[in-house]
């Protein structure tokens, strides 16, 4: 049954991670572009509903709608104005500004909030669980795998139902031949890093509430993020989601055979994948 | 004056010209064929117009207006619309996703919609669901045609759009313009094809090495004037 538990646990760790993901993978697949900051950002949006509970005393799950829309500006004028830039038939410079990006985020953290861990204030709730036989499921770990699920299945029905996501999936097949259809690239670019980020801010609620967060801790979630985009499949939500749950799943297993393995075992998942299937496990045919 | 014109229109690839003061007027309700061999600069041409190579303000004039430096979606959304040289529908699209993106953005008004696309071309409302880039040569270039249409654009510019398909598709295709002429867009239609290019235009313009060598209708046009004007005197 331990292991049974272990199991559940992993699944719903590997719902934060694909949190973590989802926004990099919708930014990778609609525009091939890797942002090296994501795992900033991820913290900046952490800062952003800790300033927001804090000044207003507002609950964290009522900032977290405040910060969305500020984060979607923030995305929308990040790529409009800087990364759409970057943006050629070369990959380095996307990188170089991102890693930039990301090193001047820490900083500017580091000199706003100092370099003291942080958390969200908890309440009942985020301490809750739930039985289910005679395994007790946390409530926040639910919720954020919920949240997870949503954001995904939110993410598609934007993709294949809506306008916009036509124009989204015309452009990441050929922006220049959008453009002849009256589409202004730059601006669906701009657009999908804004709802990036807003799904950054809901990953950051879930980073903030579960654990202490620093100015430092943006690369590692960039990497857990990474990891789940790439074992998924580049592109693919529904890859990133089943990438998280497998980091997640190897990260609860080896911390119950040995708990200094758990980082470890994410990593070697990641390896094991990326041997058996360098394309992840649901590569998009065109890519 | 012309709906649309080009004067002295250049274009540069890097440090490649591609066209050296291009010259050409299509009028309201006219339809106006660019032949030309390969290489001799159609499609920069039909770039250069439809806002992907971006050029000076007055080397194209639309209804009046100076539209050279505009970008390709504002071109488009004032009515210029272009079927591309080599179909370029989008492999995530479907059939009737591909033709809805002709109308992204904004509420048009006129003849054509998926209903009358579909009219035009039976086979496509018959595949609307199948990925665009899983049908034959002859319905991608249908496919093409009607995305553009869907704008209900004054000017369709069509780029080679007997390319690569065999005479007998060619033949159901170039069917259509008439009933695109009769909807009331105006268009430059580039062709290798001289005979099916002479059959449906008005006026015809020759190009060779980036320059207009010959223009004029078809019935004032000899099969030696068009010679040499697409291979050069020389030939």
């Amino acid at each position: 049954m331990i292991w049974v538990d272990t199991l559940l646990q992993g699944i719903l760790l590997g719902g934060l991670y694909a949190l973590f993901a989802s926004g990099l993978s919708l930014v990778f697949g609609i525009m091939r572009l890797v942002n090296l900051a994501h795992g900033d950002l991820i913290v900046m949006a952490a800062y952003l509903i800790l300033v927001l509970v804090t000044l207003l005393g507002l609950s964290p799950f009522v900032a977290v709608l405040t910060a969305m829309p500020v984060m979607f500006g923030i995305g929308w004028g990040l790529q409009k104005f800087l990364l759409n830039r970057t943006l050629e038939d070369d990959i380095l410079p996307p990188l170089l500004v991102t890693f930039g990006l990301s090193i001047a985020l820490q900083n500017a953290l580091l000199e706003g909030f100092s370099a003291d861990s942080q958390r969200l204030p908890t309440n009942a709730l985020t301490t809750a669980s739930v039985d289910v036989g005679p395994i007790a499921l946390g409530v926040m770990p639910l919720l954020t795998f919920a949240s997870a699920v949503l954001v995904i299945v939110g993410l598609n029905q934007l993709f294949y139902r809506t306008e916009l996501g036509r124009a989204f999936r015309a452009t990441s097949d050929d922006a220049t031949t959008a453009s002849l259809m009256g589409i202004k690239p730059a601006n669906i670019f701009a657009t999908a890093t804004g709802i990036a980020l807003v799904i950054v801010t809901i990953a950051a609620l879930y980073l903030g509430l579960r654990a202490n967060f620093d100015p430092n801790i943006g690369p590692a979630r960039l990497i857990y993020a990474f990891e789940a985009v790439i074992i998924g499949g580049l592109g693919s939500l529904w890859g990133t989601l089943l990438g998280g749950i497998i980091i997640g799943v190897a990260q609860t297993v080896g911390a119950a055979i040995n708990p200094e393995w758990q980082i470890l075992a994410g990593h070697v998942a990641f390896l094991i994948v990326l041997l058996v299937r360098p394309r992840g496990l649901f590569p998009r045919a065109n890519d | 004056m012309a709906l649309l014109q080009t004067q002295g229109l250049v274009a540069h690839y890097g440090d490649f010209q591609a066209l050296f003061g291009v010259d050409i007027a299509l009028n309201e309700a006219e339809t106006v064929a660019i032949i030309g061999a390969n290489g001799a600069g159609k499609t920069t041409l039909m770039r250069s117009i439809a806002g992907v190579l971006r050029n000076a303000a007055q080397a194209v004039t639309y209804d009046g207006t100076p539209i050279g430096a505009h970008p390709a979606d504002e071109i488009m959304a004032q009515g210029v619309a272009m079927v591309p040289e080599g179909r370029k529908l989008f492999p995530s699209l479907s059939v009737e996703e591909n033709l809805l993106i002709g109308t992204y953005g904004r509420k048009v008004e006129g003849h054509w919609n998926l209903n009358t696309v579909y009219d035009l071309f039976p086979i496509l409302g018959e595949r609307r669901h199948n990925p665009g880039t899983a049908l034959s040569g002859g319905q991608q270039q249908m496919v093409a045609i009607g995305r553009a249409l869907m704008s209900n654009p004054r000017v369709l510019l069509c780029d080679e759009i007997s390319l690569g398909l065999a005479p007998v598709v060619i033949k159901d295709i170039y069917k259509a313009i008439p009933q695109i002429k009769a909807a009331g867009a105006s268009m430059i239609v580039v062709e290798q094809d001289i005979a099916q290019a002479m059959a449906v235009a008005d006026r015809v313009y020759c190009m060779m090495e980036g320059r207009v060598t010959l223009s004029g209708t078809p019935d004032t046009l000899s099969r030696d004037d068009i010679h040499n004007a697409y291979f050069g005197a020389s030939h």
